[in-house]
């Protein structure tokens, strides 16, 4: 029950605040509610029992990736840009798109529930006392089997870092 | 935990608005940030089937799309910095250079 009422307000405040953030007209304003977004998809992952994920998103995320585009936004926002339009005139492709991955997806959900015992809608997880602890196991599974994808991500960072430094830096 | 179902479907939801972001807006920030809110989506799906398997394998995988998040975030953030010093404009039907 209480796992109920936890994932409705986070799922809710989720969807919310992406649609606010996809309509607003300030790119600042966007942002705000990105990070809500984020935030409450930080607590969906905690009602997942992931605590590791969890503390990432806040982090990561939020702390770093957010405060990344409020910089950005600052530096490059003008004024007047507020007062143009803020949508290209693509709807119908949007519509077309949206309403194709709907019915997708509307698609999949309802075979599933054709086969009795099998569908995705029956839940068969491991109850959460049972759980071994989260962070222990995660680090267990990243420093072992993908230990290699974890070296080749780090590659991936710098790279980018140096990229980032390389293209936002004034020509001499 | 919650049926599977709900959770698939609150990703599609924040997939499918990030996705109406990335076409419609013209702003390239808002464009870059629908494309994190896409990232965001695939995670929640990643994250619970990792719970419904009780395995962390999905977790892990989780922590590197996080990781290229962040990277995408870092390199496009800087082409839009270059790109705004040199043209003075943020708005993707603007940005016509190549367009013959």
């Amino acid at each position: 029950m209480l796992d109920k009422v936890i994932f409705f307000f986070f799922a809710g405040v989720a969807i919310l605040s992406a649609a606010l953030m996809v309509t607003r007209r300030n790119a600042m304003h966007s942002a705000v509610f990105l990070i809500t977004t984020l935030l409450a998809t930080a607590g969906i992952f905690l009602q997942l029992r992931a605590e590791f994920i969890f503390i990432a998103q806040v982090i990561l995320y939020v702390g770093g990736i957010m405060v990344l585009f409020i910089f950005v936004i600052m530096l490059v926002s003008l004024d007047v840009a507020l007062h143009q339009v803020q949508f290209s005139r693509q709807k119908w492709v949007a519509l077309f798109v949206t309403l194709a991955l709907a019915a997708e997806v509307g698609v999949m959900l309802w075979s599933s529930r054709q086969v009795p015992g099998q569908g995705f809608l029956v839940p068969n997880a491991m109850p959460a006392g049972k759980l071994p602890a989260n962070t222990e196991a995660l680090a267990g599974r990243l420093f072992d089997a993908y230990l290699l994808p974890f070296e080749i991500a780090s590659v991936l960072l710098l790279v980018a870092m140096v990229g980032a430094v390389v293209m936002a830096k004034k020509r001499t | 935990m919650m049926p599977i179902g709900y959770y698939l479907f609150l990703s599609m939801a924040l997939f499918l608005i990030g996705a109406i972001g990335v076409i419609t807006r013209r702003n390239v920030i808002v464009v870059l940030m629908s494309i994190e809110l896409i990232l965001n989506a695939a995670n929640i799906n990643l994250v619970a089937f990792s719970r419904i398997f009780g395995d962390v394998a999905g977790q892990v995988f989780a922590l590197f799309i996080i990781a290229d998040a962040a990277a995408e975030a870092a390199v496009g953030l800087g082409i839009i910095i270059a790109f705004f010093r040199n043209r003075e404009t943020v708005l993707e039907d603007e940005m016509g250079l190549l367009k013959w």
